[in-house]
């Protein structure tokens, strides 16, 4: 680690600075950290912004998502192109979002996409028992599972359509007092 | 992707953009359809939302290619024409009123400005956030030069530039503060194989550190350093001597270890100080300085927690106590996505596992008596063996207290008849939380609540200890005010007698000025009381360290290794490896900040020690709990506000001050030790300063701001104050509960209704049901979205023709079926190729009541 960068140029790191809640060093880091993924793939250059994306078996395999029940989900949701391959800026964005310092409205959008396995815009029963069956490795019954949904619609759902909407889930997640 | 949609219409910079490719799309949708040009803005919702991915994506790219493709040819032209455009919406003479136009244009840097600054709240895709950014950035640099005329925009530009430098500035500091933030690898380290409540308390230490480097700071940099480097030296007065009779042992590392001998006799304790007002060629006032500083170290701690707090009450939400939403937050809140360790992700699995069944079992049978009555039973019955705990430690410290006055007045005693009390104590710390642990099992709590409760039980074992601790030495002091008065009478003859002593003795030939050494003192019960609280402290900090070492690392280590020759699996039976004790850890330390404030006053060096303690603490506890712990069995994150440890400590430091301010309020000085000797009370310092270096005016005000008459009117007013702005906290919470009430009622309505309407739908739904497949198509999108579909006033001008419905498998009929059941509809919510398909016509969506707490994001309005 060079005392003069030049992986970046100032303004690209200005840039991602106004873009994310990172400061220059965490950039930074957070590009080692990218690179560390696969060295033979990323170039220590990228002020000419290679077109490089990493597949999401690299980006799954990292420890911060490794044991993490949703990790295709977010990779999913955070990738340009939905599959989980990610681009250095999508990383970032990753990042920037599950961090400690994005504010919960935003946490919340995300986390709604990333509990909206199907990408309807809505989380209805099958997202929510996807997410149940996730978090509990499938050690629930299918009754409790059903139950579990059944309960989830009925407290959270406010307009009554039968599935969470993006209201219903920042509504029902802003006031969680676990929601980091 | 609809919030993106509005934030992109309201800010980007392209609207004209958008507004070409969205003409495309409602053309195109209308070439398909037949209703056109009815309401554009829920065409353009259903067009948008409707789309399956691939198609949004398409939309994307093509706007996002238009949008290069001029923003390379003539990107001023697009910033220019956007602002005239929207300009031209408003007013029609644009081009006349070239003020308006500057406003104008003001008006949209100002919310470019706006928009770079708020950029990373917006929830968009790097790519798109970069390209947007620089966009933003280009237009307020091309027209904020132009911005301000005549003379000032020499001054406008001077100021932008000054902001710039300004933003820059904030953002190094920024990047240079969170450098400096220390250990921030080392806890997400311990975050990631724990969770994030173990790590919690290692946040709480680090800034409690930051806490004591401050009050460290205070005190070494204007007391101790002053005192050392312009007080008299060492060994000039008596009181910064030590006695003859010590001087032998002064030196032995046992005198030593129990802060006898020079250290008590130095800088580090508070007999060391003189009295003389001012010293040195600065003229400090040093006794003035130490009482100030012994007042604003509780200022400044007070304020820091009370800071905090409220920070904390500010980011924390409205408490979860509403039990509203017990799956939902289950389910979607009770992953940490901190954690990165795979035992810990198993332990996390199991536990929400159980969670979920626990919370199913009770919802299934929420009427089960017995169990209620025996778990408050065992709920009582456990507090009350903790009472029986909590007074049975009481005693002990009582008696052990009392031994020890006993004690002191016999001769040569052993080491365990001097520690006793320390002894104890900290025995009883380390016995009785484990002891509470194993009787709160009974109580069946969540582990977050049972977490408090032991909390608070392990705070008042301390208090009650620490408090008895405090009777005691009061009662030592007063022994000792009486011993004082005894030398006080033999100094004042001295003078005389002590001719007689000294040709009596023959030794040294001390001269009329007596050697300091020799000087007759007093017992200078402020040093016994530092002394006192050092012990504690240190035997306090031992204690843990050995704990930890022990209990921890030795057991880790015996487990690890002696398992392969044991009779029973050691790991998974009975010693195991130690769980992280946070609520014993936290206790620990904010009773031991406790210690520090109360002490610190007697022993200005004590904050030195903690800051050590704390700093030291910091990488052994890491080392350890990374080494020998294993995570929690049921891992639970810690909220986010930990307001709670935050009461403690206030609690504490309130605790803390009391006695401080009863000595400095009503004890004498000892006459010959300490800033303060020779005065009546400590406090006098302040009158006396007042008198002596200020104008006669401010010693007046002063009188007069002291006299009762004042301060019992002025201590009203606070009270009233307080009573005020309590009812209007009362008054709001009342307005909040009402208006959560009033969302419930309304929600059980509509629920109430859609199941009458479940019954009686049939009828009012079979014509619809007999839609043409062409109008089932639009009517599909509808089902989708409202199925409040209340108002059977459907104009819509093809339908209710026929009974061609019949298509089978149509998703319409099923969908239906299905009301009955359960509220379905998830099956719809993607019906495959809406997006082509013909908008719904007719009366705008019906959302009977907007759901109260997200306001409208404006699907309604047409906006263009």
């Amino acid at each position: 680690m060079g005392n003069k960068q030049t992986i970046f140029t100032p303004e690209q790191l200005d840039a991602y600075q106004d873009c994310t809640f990172f400061t220059r060093k965490e950039i930074l880091r957070l590009f080692y950290r990218y690179r560390d993924l696969a060295p033979q793939l990323v170039p220590l250059n990228y002020t000419d912004k290679p077109d490089v994306t990493l597949p999401y078996e690299l980006i799954g395999s990292m420890p911060e998502l490794k044991d993490n029940p949703f990790r295709q989900r977010i990779a999913e949701v955070f990738s340009e192109d939905g599959d989980g391959n990610m681009t250095l800026d999508d990383f970032l964005d990753m990042f920037s979002v599950l961090s400690e310092m994005a504010p919960r409205d935003l946490k919340a959008y995300y986390a709604f996409k990333i509990y909206d396995f199907n990408n309807d815009d809505y989380i209805c029963k099958s997202d929510l028992e996807k997410t149940v069956n996730k978090l509990t490795r499938n050690e629930l019954t299918p009754e409790e599972v059903r139950l579990v949904c059944e309960k989830v619609i009925y407290e959270a759902d406010v307009d009554n359509d039968g599935k969470l909407s993006l209201e219903d889930f920042q509504h029902m997640i802003i006031r969680a007092p676990d929601f980091l | 992707k609809d919030k993106e949609e509005d934030d992109r219409k309201e800010e980007d910079s392209c609207s004209q953009q958008n507004r070409a490719s969205r003409g495309k799309n409602y053309q195109r949708k209308n070439s398909d359809g037949k209703k056109a040009g009815e309401e554009g803005s829920r065409q353009r919702e259903r067009g948008k939302k409707a789309p399956t991915k691939d198609q949004k994506e398409s939309e994307n790219k093509e706007r996002k290619t238009n949008k290069k493709g001029k923003e390379g040819e003539n990107k001023q032209k697009t910033d220019r024409k956007n602002s005239t455009s929207s300009a031209s919406s408003n007013s029609s003479d644009e081009e006349s009123l070239s003020e308006e136009e500057l406003a104008m244009l003001m008006e949209q840097v100002e919310q470019k400005k706006k928009l770079i600054s708020t950029m990373r709240n917006k929830p968009w895709r790097m790519v798109k956030k970069l390209s947007v950014l620089r966009e933003a950035q280009a237009f307020v640099e091309k027209f904020e030069g132009a911005l301000g005329k005549g003379k000032g925009k020499k001054l406008y530009a001077y100021k932008m530039m000054m902001a710039k430098k300004w933003v820059k500035f904030k953002r190094d500091f920024d990047n240079f503060k969170t450098q400096c933030i220390p250990w921030e690898m080392k806890i997400k380290e311990v975050e990631s194989h724990f969770g994030s409540s173990v790590a919690s308390y290692f946040i709480f230490l680090r800034w409690m550190y930051g806490v004591n480097l401050v009050l460290f700071g205070l005190i070494f940099g204007l007391v101790i350093i002053p005192e050392v480097l312009m007080g008299m030296p060492y060994g000039s007065m008596p009181r910064k001597t030590v006695p003859r009779a010590e001087q032998a042992t002064a030196m032995d590392f046992s005198v030593l270890w129990d802060f006898e001998g020079y250290i008590k006799y130095s800088a580090l304790f508070y007999g060391y100080y003189n009295n003389q007002r001012t010293i040195g060629w600065l003229k400090y006032r040093l006794p003035m300085a130490y009482f100030m500083v012994g007042i604003s170290v509780f200022g400044y701690s007070l304020m820091v927690v009370i800071r905090s707090m409220a920070r904390n009450a500010n980011e924390s939400t409205t408490d979860g106590d509403d039990d509203n939403f017990i799956f939902s937050w289950k389910m979607f809140t009770s992953w940490d996505y901190l954690i990165g360790n795979p035992e810990t992700a198993d332990n996390k699995f199991a536990s929400i596992t159980t969670s979920f069944k626990e919370s199913i079992v009770d919802e299934q049978e929420s009427n089960k008596d017995e169990n209620i009555h025996l778990r408050r039973f065992l709920r009582v019955l456990a507090n009350v063996l903790i009472i029986c705990c909590l007074c049975g430690s009481g005693y002990l410290i009582y008696f052990v207290v009392k031994r020890s006055q006993t004690f002191s007045k016999m001769q040569n005693i052993g080491w365990y008849e001097r520690n006793e009390v320390e002894i104890v104590m900290s025995l009883l710390g380390m016995f009785c939380p484990p002891l509470f642990e194993t009787i709160a099992a009974l109580e069946n709590y969540h582990p977050r609540i049972g977490l408090k409760w032991q909390l608070g039980r392990i705070f008042a074992l301390f208090l009650g200890n620490l408090y008895t601790f405090l009777l005691a030495l009061m009662d030592d002091v007063n022994e000792k005010l009486a011993e004082e008065d005894v030398v006080k009478n033999i100094t004042h003859w001295m003078p005389l007698g002590h001719h007689n002593l000294s040709t009596g003795n023959g030794s040294t030939a001390t001269p009329p000025p007596l050697d300091p050494a020799d000087v007759p003192r007093g017992p200078c019960w402020e040093t016994t009381v530092g002394i006192e609280f050092v012990r504690l402290t240190v035997s306090d900090i031992l204690v843990t360290y050995i704990t930890i070492l022990v209990g921890d690392f030795i057991r880790a280590c015996f487990v690890r290794f002696v398992n392969y020759c044991w009779c029973w699996d050691l790991e998974a039976g009975f010693p195991s490896y130690a769980e992280f004790d946070i609520s014993g850890n936290v206790l620990g330390l904010v009773f031991n900040q406790g210690m520090i404030w109360m002490g610190s006053f007697y022993a200005p060096g004590l904050v030195g020690i903690n800051v050590l303690r704390l700093l030291t603490s910091m990488y052994f506890q890491c080392w350890a709990v990374m080494s020998s712990n294993v995570p929690h069995e049921r891992v639970f994150k810690a909220s986010k506000s930990n307001n709670f440890y935050m009461g403690l400590l206030l609690l504490i430091l309130f605790l803390s001050l009391l006695p401080v301010a009863y000595t400095i309020m009503s004890l004498p000085p000892s006459f010959d030790c300490g800033p303060f000797s020779g005065k009546k009370r400590m406090y006098e310092v302040i009158q006396e300063t007042i008198e002596l270096d200020f104008p006669l005016f401010v010693a007046k005000i002063f009188s007069y701001v002291a006299n009762p008459g004042l301060i019992i009117p002025a201590i009203l007013l606070m009270v009233l104050a307080i009573y005020y702005l309590n009812a209007v906290a009362e008054a709001y919470q009342r307005a909040n509960a009402e208006l959560k009430k009033k969302m419930q009622l309304q929600r059980e309505e509509e629920k109430n209704k859609r199941n009458n309407k479940a019954s009686t739908n049939p009828v009012l739904q079979d014509p619809e049901d007999l839609l043409t497949p062409s109008t089932k198509s639009e009517s599909r999108p509808k089902q989708a979205e409202d199925k409040k579909t209340e108002s059977p006033n459907r104009t819509s001008p093809v339908g209710k023709q026929g009974k061609a419905a019949a298509l089978d498998g149509s998703p319409m009929t099923g969908g239906r079926g299905a009301a009955f059941t359960l509220p379905p509809h998830m099956f719809m919510t993607q019906p495959p190729t809406l997006g082509v398909r013909a908008p719904y016509p007719g009366h705008p969506r019906l959302r009977g009541h907007p759901p109260g707490p997200v306001p409208g994001r404006g699907r309604g309005q047409p906006r263009y």
